[in-house]
């Protein structure tokens, strides 16, 4: 019998093999070789890539040198959004292993927001965190965990330390006993196709008919051309993704949320066009 | 806890239930009867119906109610014929009772109502006092009346044999009328109202009852000593009155408030159990002069009053000492009644909407309850059973399977299901004997009650009482079968009482779609007349969904059944599954060589407990704890737990690699959350390290935490496996081990000391296993649960604990301590001053601690008191009105005074519960003492088989589950296997052997049980080791054992194919508790004792070694973890030892063997595990 504690770790050590190149117009002292590593699913770029950035920096001049970004095909990656969620959205229909071109010049102003230190991928992680306990119980979990608490689950994330993050999350995925879910959902849906970045809105995990919403209800209300089907066969056009997998739309909302939420505890849904193969 | 069920009376005079586990009130079948009032109990209900007669509707469960009926054969010898029935002129009567003194033939003895019949013919009781008599069941003796001896003598010149017949009653499930319970000679006697206490206290076996009627006139009667033994009581009393009485209530115990037409009330004073009728009375003016009170109902400690303007007033103060209270407190409310039911919990009937209300919070500390909350569950206008076909195509249309679930849980039998819990269960332990929780049964006071009057006195033979009421209780089983109940219209003409059961028979089939379709589904607004609580068991923590409106489906996630869910097998599940194992594939399998993004690092947990230092000073010392996690080359994690202590101002620090930690233990005392940790020398020692921390979650979250690492470096996740080898502490904590294939290996197998055991959530006095997954367990309470498949649960969370299949669980016991006294010449007894030299005037059973009312306290953290302290009246050797008395303390006790006797004690009760969670279901309705799941024949393909079960109940009834299988572990129900006396455990073996143990010691062998005939045919009777009385039997592949009162295990010789019931009985060893034989004959036991190079420990698991086919009863004894284990099932693990290797079963769940191979010389005990 298999567990639904088992997603929870298949989801903590999703890993995507990545190749990292450096842009052809950044300046080298001698041919920087591409970096191979596999990336957690979970985390953030600017937390994972202090590798690569030693790496490249070893083939560079000091002065050249400064803020690091990243780029998949031209479209800057936003180091805020997790990592998974840049994969599924950009580039899950591509081969194998994930290419992404390393900068260090040319930071994309209106694109990425910078990110100075570590600090601020906490500052980030936690204020998501935060909003979405908000959303789940009123902020009541979150404000009634102690500083070293917080702690611990950011540097369960930082440290790849399932155990030590969960041991503190799992209080985050609580509900009481006589509701049948969260008050509302934590999500955000993406779409590549708009310009928007992602839609987010108050949603219960349950319906006042006492029926527990799923996926797909969840889509018809907030994102309904997202599962409308178009073209004479009826086929939907779009992927609804996940952690690199399409659930289905008969999937409860609140059991995702449980178990296919990132460390944030927000759902990210993508929604990417159909492949046509 | 149980579901029971809350009973109401609409407008239209329709009874209806509601379940504490459902959302709907379900009609009472028999639609043709309109009631005035009910008053329910836990098995049944009784009514006054609109004919101003009173009925009984009493539960169906699987334990028939049924009664024995015995009748003695008496002879005399005869030069000329031999024994034959020529008596002389001065003896008894040929066919006589016990006595002699009554004739008794056996086609005299007549059914006692229509409403019950015979199981079966008349035939000879061939026991005599736990031994087989010869061939015709004759006993002998010189002369009547005189003791009789199995064996004939040359001076026998009479003898007797019994002749048994069971009786069972059969009107379940429909209101039978009662006959007319003649009080008075007047003919018209109408019941206005009645009521029955209960002096249940602890383990009693047949508390006193009270009874109490009020008839027409307002006449008050009692009736005397009516008890469980003698239902009909012996005669009426009348109890004056200084007024015109309208209403009567009396609760569990010796509360007995009137109303009078006056609106004054009375009270009973004086009321004791020597003195059951009270003394006088004493007015109790209502709240205010011009509203007068019109109704009372009273509880354990609780009065509560509804006056002439609905208003609703609480009493305060109101307990034994002093019955009249203080004054009365105003609540919120208008009400047209109320009624007090189990665990004083309150209901009523609002005044203006006619709605039942449930009275929110009533704690023991919070009597008077927080605020009324209205019961809106909708009606389902049929039972489930009714079988109309309009009423099954609504169930469909509307509700789906819901319907039909709830329907059924809320079913009679649950009814049945709260008593068996509450019902004191099994007693194993003598000083813990569960206890019901909460005194129930409060027949509180309302008008029902006085249909049970009814019945128990006149007619003696409540049914319904019945089932509750012979308690069976271990002890010296006093003559088998103890249903002393007799039935309903002893005195009823014949032909009124079967009149109206055809009536009610027919009308239940007929009436039901015409009845009842429209008018009343239709109105979505019921007005209620009535309520009764006096059988629905709601406590503080219960859930109950009766306060919202249920649209279509409630959500798939609460539903408590154990087959698998459709959650789980839902598509959207396993496509998840499914999709993120292709994912991992995927996007792992090609780039397994590239480098990891984050390095995994050393993880450290600290934190500041205590430890229990071993050495001087003997006392808990202040240490820093730090539990430092690392992951290897080969992911495997590894841990070592530090301990840094400072001993002389010199720092110092011991350390434990989790992966030789074989157990951690929870050990929760009075005042501190600790737990041990065993590793193999410390267990071979019986000398654990044992850390204490300053809060529960604080050991909570170290207990998970290390059994986390120590099961991952173990790489023992998950599920326990199918042979998983199960255990219970003495504190009712399960253990759980994996078997590692060479533990039952011919040579070298595995030290048991090196078994690695993790804890599951639940609490359990009991638990069994077979290897197709199929696993029971029995609470303290008696309660059956079904393992669901998850672990985790209890003081487990997070990730030890998996996230479906855990459920809440309660279990009861009680606490005992006795009161010392020794007379002296001036004031008698007493126990203000013992002499110098005596024991604690309160203490525990052995004198040796001081134990005081005020001072005890619940036996852990864990447990909370849920009821207050009284006397024990069912000691076993009897009691004088609790009181046991001796020569001097300590010695032996008598349930009598004598003039040698200085010294007296009492043993007082107090009933403590716990709340937990673990991977359990219960199985309702009935209360178990022992289980025996099959063992598995090792390589036998018998899927698809049901899995045989059979089980003791607490009453001593022999069941046999029906429906067990892999995909339905709780089976459907119980089919009763009938016995001539209480039984207390049973055992089922390979090829469908199943052996019993009796409470008189004897042993039973069940003839002819196989998988078509799963209930066998007849039990043969097997003589018990000399001088001995079994208390356990387990049954193997083909080994029989049995362990005895005095410790001493046995082996029954010569079972063969053909002679299954064996030759003899073979002494093995002593020092035993308890015993399991697995499919593989391995044999282990729970020793009492054994000696560590540290400690001196009471209940070891012990492995017999040397067990061979040859040689079934084995060598010696391996010692395992312990002390303070209880329990163990090793009938799961049909694993041999490998050949092959490879046919390992554990696989990702196997035990790799042991931290390090410690061919632990194996502590080889010559003789028996003893010391």
């Amino acid at each position: 019998m298999t567990d639904d504690k088992d997603v929870l770790r298949d989801v903590w050590f999703g890993r995507i093999p990545t190749c990292f190149t450096l842009y052809q117009d950044e300046i080298t002292e001698r041919e920087a070789e591409p970096y191979y590593l596999l990336l957690p699913r979970v985390s953030y770029l600017t937390l994972v890539t202090d590798k690569v950035k030693k790496h490249f920096q070893k083939v560079m001049r000091q002065e050249d040198i400064s803020e690091i970004w990243f780029e998949h095909e031209g479209t800057p990656l936003k180091w805020h959004y997790p990592i998974g969620l840049l994969f599924d959205l950009l580039a899950s229909s591509s081969a194998l292993p994930w290419n992404i071109t390393v900068h260090f010049k040319g930071f994309p102003e209106k694109d990425l927001l910078h990110c100075p230190s570590k600090d601020t991928i906490e500052a980030h992680f936690m204020s998501c965190v935060k909003e979405a306990d908000a959303l789940k119980h009123k902020s009541q979990v979150i404000n009634e965990m102690q500083k070293k608490d917080h702690k611990q689950l950011w540097m369960g994330l930082h440290n790849d330390r399932f155990d030590q993050f969960w041991a503190i999350n799992r209080k985050l995925m609580e509900y009481p006993a006589e509701e049948s879910g969260f008050r509302y959902i934590p999500f955000r849906i993406y779409q590549t196709t708009t310009e928007r970045p992602f839609i987010q809105k108050l949603f219960r995990p349950v319906a006042t008919d006492g029926q527990l919403h799923t996926l797909g209800d969840l889509l018809k209300e907030v994102c309904p051309s997202a599962i409308a089907p178009e073209g004479i066969d009826g086929e939907r056009k779009n992927q609804v993704m996940i952690h690199g997998i399409e659930p289905m739309l008969e999937t409860p909302l609140q059991w995702l949320s449980e178990h296919l939420s990132y460390p944030d505890n927000f759902l990210h849904i993508s929604i990417i066009p159909q492949p046509t193969d | 806890m149980p579901s029971s069920a809350l009973w109401a009376v609409d407008l239209f005079g329709r009874v209806y239930t509601l379940s504490t586990a459902g959302q709907y009130w379900e009609l009472c079948k028999d639609t043709q009867l309109e009631f005035k009032r009910v008053s329910a109990a836990t098995q049944g209900c009784w009514g006054i119906a609109c004919d101003n007669q009173v009925y009984v509707y009493v539960c169906a469960s699987d334990v028939p109610i049924r009664c024995q009926e015995e009748a003695y054969e008496n002879q005399r010898w005869n030069p000329v014929g031999g024994f034959c029935e020529k008596l002389l002129p001065s003896d008894r009567w040929p066919w006589s009772d016990v006595s002699g003194l009554q004739h008794r033939p056996l086609d005299g003895v007549a059914l006692p109502s229509p409403h019950w019949e015979w199981e079966s013919d008349w035939y000879v009781d061939e026991n005599f006092g736990g031994e087989p008599t010869e061939k015709g069941g004759w006993t002998y003796a010189m002369d009547f009346p005189a003791t009789y001896t199995r064996d004939k003598k040359w001076n026998s010149y009479v003898r007797r044999r019994r002749w048994i017949r069971y009786r069972r009653y059969k009107s379940r499930d429909t209101w039978a009328k009662l006959a007319k319970f003649a009080i008075t000679k007047m003919k018209n006697d109408e019941w206005i109202d009645g009521c029955m206490g209960e002096w249940k206290d602890s383990r009693e076996r047949s508390p006193p009852l009270a009874l109490w009627a009020l008839v027409s006139q307002s006449q008050v009667w009692y009736r005397e000593d009516v008890s469980h033994p003698n239902p009909e009581g012996s005669s009426w009393s009348h109890v004056d009155t200084p007024g015109e009485v309208v209403q009567i209530s009396c609760g569990p115990h010796d509360l007995l408030w009137v109303t009078l037409w006056e609106g004054q009330a009375l009270v009973r004073e004086g009321i004791n159990r020597n003195n059951p009728k009270g003394s006088s009375w004493c007015l109790v003016e209502p709240p205010t002069s011009e509203n007068g009170i019109m109704h009372i109902s009273v509880g354990v400690g609780v009065v509560w009053a509804v006056t002439k303007d609905r208003k609703v007033w609480f009493r305060r103060g109101v307990n034994s000492h002093n019955p009249r209270g203080t004054s009365w407190i105003e609540m919120v409310g208008e009400m047209t009644m109320v009624d007090v039911g189990l665990n004083d919990q309150v209901w009523g009937i609002g005044y203006e909407d006619r709605a039942v209300y449930f009275r929110q919070g009533i704690t023991p500390s919070e009597l008077s309850g927080k605020m009324w909350k209205a019961i809106v569950a909708s009606r389902v206008c049929d039972r489930s059973h009714s079988g109309s076909s309009s009423s099954l195509l609504r169930a469909g249309c509307f509700f789906g399977d819901e319907v039909r679930v709830s329907g059924d849980s809320c079913a009679p039998s649950d009814t049945d299901a709260s008593s068996e819990a509450e019902r004191p269960g099994p007693e194993p332990v003598p000083a813990e004997s569960p206890e019901s929780p909460g005194n129930s049964k409060g027949s509180s006071a309302s008008g029902p009650g006085t249909t049970r009057t009814a019945e128990h006195a006149s007619e003696g033979a409540s049914p319904a009482d019945q089932t509750p009421g012979p308690e069976p209780r271990p002890g010296p089983a006093s003559t088998p079968a103890e249903l002393p109940w007799t039935s309903i219209d002893l005195k009823e003409p014949k032909k009124a009482p079967s009149h109206s059961a055809e009536t009610t028979g027919l009308s239940s089939l007929e009436m039901l779609p015409l009845g009842l379709e429209e008018p009343y589904c239709a109105d979505d607004h019921p007005l209620w007349v009535w309520v009764s609580g006096g059988g629905c068991a709601v406590e503080a923590h219960t859930v109950l969904k009766w306060f919202t409106a249920q649209a279509g489906l409630s959500s798939s996630m609460q539903t408590l059944s154990l087959s698998i869910t459709p959650a789980q097998t839902a598509a959207w599940r396993k496509q998840i599954f499914q999709q993120l194992t292709e994912r991992t594939k995927r996007e792992l399998e090609n780039f397994r060589h590239y480098e990891q993004a984050v390095e995994q690092s050393v993880w450290v947990k600290t934190g500041a407990l205590q430890w229990w230092c071993d050495w001087k000073p003997h006392k808990w010392v202040d240490v820093r704890v730090a539990l430092e996690q690392f992951t290897g080359h080969d992911g495997a994690r590894d841990s070592i737990l530090f301990i840094y202590y400072v001993v002389h101002e010199e720092k110092k620090y011991l350390h434990v690699f989790l992966n030789e930690v074989t157990t951690l233990v929870p050990v929760l005392n009075e005042d501190k959350h600790s737990f041990a940790l065993y590793t193999p020398e410390r267990t071979r020692q019986r000398w654990p390290v044992r850390l204490a921390t300053a809060t529960e979650q604080d050991m909570n979250d170290w207990l998970a935490l290390l059994n986390l690492s120590c099961c991952e470096s173990r790489r023992v996740l998950g599920r326990p496996s199918l042979q998983a080898i199960w255990s219970i502490t003495c504190k009712g904590d399960i253990f759980v081990s994996e078997p590692s294939p060479d533990l039952e290996a011919p040579e070298h197998p595995l030290p048991c000391d090196q078994m690695f055991w993790r804890q599951m959530g639940g609490h359990l006095r009991v638990v069994e296993a077979s290897s197709r997954g199929v696993v029971w367990g029995i609470g303290y309470d008696g309660t059956a649960w079904v393992y669901t498949g998850g672990y985790g649960g209890g003081c487990f969370q997070g990730l030890a604990s998996s996230t479906g299949n855990i459920y809440p669980q309660s279990d009861v016991k009680c606490v005992y301590i006795y009161e010392n006294q020794r007379w002296n010449p001036v004031t008698g007894y007493t126990s203000s001053r013992g002499l110098p030299t005596d024991r604690y005037m309160w203490s525990d059973a052995t004198g040796l601690q001081e134990c005081t009312k005020a001072g005890t306290k619940p036996p852990s953290l864990q447990w909370s008191w849920v009821s207050d302290w009284s006397v024990d009246f069912s000691v076993p050797g009897g009691t004088d009105e609790g009181w046991q008395y001796a020569s001097d303390f300590p010695s032996s006790y008598h349930g009598y005074k004598t003039m040698r006797d200085f010294v007296r004690r009492r043993c007082w009760a107090r009933k403590c519960k716990l709340v937990t969670s673990g991977p359990w279901l219960e199985v309702p309705p009935i209360a178990l003492r022992d289980v025996s799941i099959i063992p598995e024949s090792p390589g036998a393909d018998e899927s698809g088989h049901s899995i045989a079960l059979w089980a003791v109940s607490d009453k001593g009834d022999v069941l046999c589950r029906v429906g067990v299988s892999e995909l339905n572990p709780a089976g459907a129900s119980w089919l009763h296997v009938g016995t001539d006396q209480p039984f207390a455990s049973v055992s089922i073996g390979g090829y469908c052997q199943v052996w019993a143990v009796a409470r008189d010691g004897s042993a039973f062998y069940r003839g002819s049980v196989s998988p078509s005939k799963p209930a066998g045919d007849c039990w043969y009777h097997i003589p018990s080791p000399a001088k001995q009385r079994l208390k356990q039997v387990s049954v193997g592949q083909t080994s029989v054992y049995a362990v005895d009162d005095n410790g001493n295990l046995w082996y029954r010789q010569g079972v063969t194919p053909s002679y299954p019931q064996g030759s003899s009985w073979e002494h093995v060893s002593n020092n035993v508790r308890r015993v399991s034989v697995g499919p593989l004959d391995q044999v282990w036991v729970i020793a009492n004792k054994v000696q560590g190079s540290h400690s001196l420990s009471q209940g070891t698991v012990c492995h017999r070694t040397g067990v061979q086919p040859l040689e079934p009863k084995g060598q010696g004894w391996d010692y395992g973890i312990g002390g303070g284990w209880d329990h163990i099932s090793i009938r799961a693990n049909a694993t041999r030892a490998p050949r092959s290797a490879s046919q390992e079963t554990a696989g990702e769940q196997g035990l790799p063997s042991g931290p390090s191979s410690v061919a632990g010389a194996l502590q080889e005990a010559v003789g028996p595990v003893c010391c």
